[in-house]
């Protein structure tokens, strides 16, 4: 499925400074029965998010007016549990196309590049002043650049540096997935298969 | 000199276009296998993508599934499988890509029919939307199976991207005994590797009793090789490879093939060239062999008793919840238990060997009245060897029928389904819970094996009647 390019994305954020958010938070088993990727955003963090009777809690971060953005800032262990790939689909389709966090769950981290969204793992340090900038600004802007490598609070110009594989690097940066990968090497194909006795 | 390859890694380098830094490997398949099963989604996604099928003669579509084995030329009853079959001839229409559909004569399961006509080939690349793909690595090719995602991927660019898998040799020296099959050799190794035993590795066999192995018998092992969990087996190709391939309808004729034949003669494991993992076990120990349990790691000589709890690998809760389902108890024979179905096919054991040695046994004798027998052929080629070597009428006068091509009760998903709580032995390859129809019971073993039960009515040793 495709997404959109990601290089450089400057935005506020959304905290979430809560570790272990695991994936059955994220997205409840009972929304995976879908048969297309549709509506996933909708049911993000579905039971924090709403009460029994459909209504909005208003003390989740989701709800309150003041926090916004396109970049989700968690405590450490983000995405643990089931290895649901639903869970990217739901904070992609939420509007989330970053995720900063102290460290990911492996398969988390693997699914959220394969939808479109990056993770990016900074120190222990650098999260709690991310969170503290958040605090004292809810407007504050982050600025996450891909090609770079870095991610910085506009504010202090605070930067630090993560990292990511060069191929999942290389798909981020076009907007692609792994089929997409290969349709771009056709030539290359084409010349091996030339090659082939059979 | 350069460093000493094994055959695994001679075919698999040969296929790398490129190298995916800190990735998998981009990997070009040679040959692509589809059914009706796991291909419609995958057209689907290639349509969503605006993608075309890049090279359409490298695809192969066969039905073979959820298939009926009884009164093909009628229309398909059940309308899910009407719709898969009708999908996939239209996918294959609309792309160009060879459709063997119901009827067709080179019709059947999927991984009989691209052998026995010559579109498997020694150091090829082979990829299928089903697990015992694997089954193709006998004439030393790299054959896995992939997913619906992976088969859209194979569909639009011939290509998949892979990480390489660990090596392993297993060596098995030796003379088989007395009724010993390819099966009993493959349902023994998993026995002592247990059901995950290769998981993460690429097997290859080595030794005399491989080396003296019928291609068809080859099949039957590198088809099973998955069941410990590997992502494949392979075997060298020899003369036996050669002879075999040589002359079938899609194989090279004339000046290509006599090109290739170097090639193909180089593909063995060098001199001092290394595995992650080197097994060795010895022909002698290995009997006739029968599962008891619910995964073909759960196996044992047809002479001896149920294991008890302590003594497997598997752990011994999920040991007794495997017995309990089977209505067994640790420490009985397997001798004398009862049987209602013999299930004689699959992609397994579904070739014209299988159907000889089954007649081999029952020739003269008679199906036990309490027996529900299942003959599929594996294709519509086995079908006519059986009918013009006269095996059908040594089926027929014992009081057996021959149904019609297809992978029928190795997964169920057609009519031919094992009713709750009956036992079936059965020459396929899985005896998953549930796998041969809800509640059923499998005991995998060879078509000596099945052929003994089919005229005892109950588990009994092949050797008895051979001598
Ligand atoms: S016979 Fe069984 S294992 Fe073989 S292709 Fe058919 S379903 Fe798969």
């Amino acid at each position: 499925m495709a997404y959109d390019k990601f290089t450089i994305l400057r935005s506020s954020a959304v905290p979430m400074p809560i570790e272990n958010v695991d994936t059955d938070q994220i997205i409840p088993a009972r929304f995976l029965k879908a048969t297309e990727r549709k509506g996933f955003g909708d049911n993000l963090f579905r039971d924090w998010r709403y009460n029994n009777d459909n209504s909005p809690k208003a003390d989740f971060v989701l709800n309150d007016p003041t926090y916004s953005g396109k970049i989700l800032v968690g405590g450490k262990n983000f995405g643990s549990g089931s290895s649901r790939e639903h869970a990217a689909w739901a904070i992609y389709d939420y509007g989330f196309r970053c995720v900063v966090s102290s460290f990911f769950a492996d398969i988390f981290q693997a699914n959220s590049i394969n939808v479109g969204i990056l993770p990016v793992r900074v120190s222990p340090e650098f999260l709690e002043k991310i969170f503290a900038a958040i605090e004292a600004d809810p407007k504050t802007e982050l600025e996450v650049n891909l090609p770079a490598q870095t991610i910085t609070l506009l504010a202090t110009g605070e930067s630090e540096s993560f990292a990511i594989n060069e191929y999942k690097k290389h798909n981020l940066t076009n907007g692609y997935d792994d089929i997409d990968y290969l349709l771009s090497m056709k030539e290359e194909i084409g010349a091996f298969a030339e090659t082939r006795p059979f | 000199m350069s460093t000493p390859k094994t055959l695994f890694d001679k075919v698999w380098d040969a296929h790398v276009i490129r190298q995916v830094k800190d990735g998998p490997d981009v990997l070009f398949i040679d040959r692509h296998f589809i059914h009706e099963v796991t291909s419609p989604v995958a057209f689907l996604g290639l349509e969503g993508r605006g993608a075309t099928v890049l090279y359409p003669d490298r695809t192969f579509a066969t039905a073979d599934h959820n298939t009926p084995t009884l009164n093909q030329h009628l229309p398909v009853a059940d309308p899910m499988s009407a719709n898969q079959l009708a999908a996939l001839e239209r996918n294959a229409k609309t792309y160009g890509i060879s459709h063997w559909g119901l009827g067709h004569i080179k019709n059947g399961i999927v991984h009989v029919v691209g052998p026995e006509n010559g579109i498997t080939l020694p150091g090829m690349t082979i990829v299928c939307g089903d697990s015992h793909t694997s089954t193709h690595g006998a004439f030393g090719a790299i054959a896995f199976g992939i997913g619906t995602s992976e088969v859209e991927m194979v569909l639009a660019t011939q290509c998949i991207m892979q990480p390489k898998p660990k090596k392993m040799r297993i060596t098995v020296n030796g003379k088989p005994g007395k009724a010993v099959l390819p099966k009993d050799v493959i349902l023994y190794i998993i026995s002592q590797t247990s059901a995950s035993g290769a998981t993460g590795y690429f097997v290859e066999y080595a030794g005399e009793v491989f080396e003296n192995m019928t291609m068809e018998g080859r099949m039957t092992v590198c088809n099973m090789t998955i069941e410990m969990g590997a992502r494949g087996g392979m075997i060298a190709p020899d003369q036996t490879t050669l002879d075999y391939l040589k002359g079938r309808e899609l194989s090279p004729k004339g000046e290509q093939w006599d090109k290739l034949v170097p090639y193909w003669e180089s593909l063995k494991t060098d001199e001092g060239a290394t595995f992650d993992l080197d097994l060795t076990f010895d022909a002698a120990d290995i009997e006739p062999q029968i599962t008891y349990g619910t995964n073909p790691g759960l196996g044992t000589g047809v002479t001896h008793q149920i294991p008890t709890a302590d003594s497997v690998k598997d752990g011994s809760a999920s040991y007794k919840k495997s017995l309990q389902y089977m209505g067994f108890q640790e420490n009985e024979s397997m001798i004398g238990k009862p049987v209602d179905f013999v299930f004689l096919g699959s992609c397994t054991n579904g070739r014209i060997e299988d159907f000889r040695a089954f007649a081999s046994i029952v020739k003269g004798r008679q199906k036990a009245d309490n027996i529900t027998a299942w003959l599929v052929p594996g294709s519509h080629i086995v079908e006519k060897q059986i009918q013009e070597e006269g095996i059908l009428d040594i089926l027929t006068q014992a009081g057996f029928e021959l149904r019609q091509p297809g992978c029928s009760a190795c997964l169920a998903m057609n009519e031919d389904k094992v009713p709750a709580g009956k036992y079936a032995v059965s020459t396929s390859n899985r005896n998953f819970e549930g796998r041969q129809g809800p509640g059923a019971r499998t005991l995998l073993a060879s078509p000596l094996v099945a052929a003994a039960a089919a005229v005892t009515g109950v588990v009994t040793d092949p050797r008895e009647f051979l001598n």
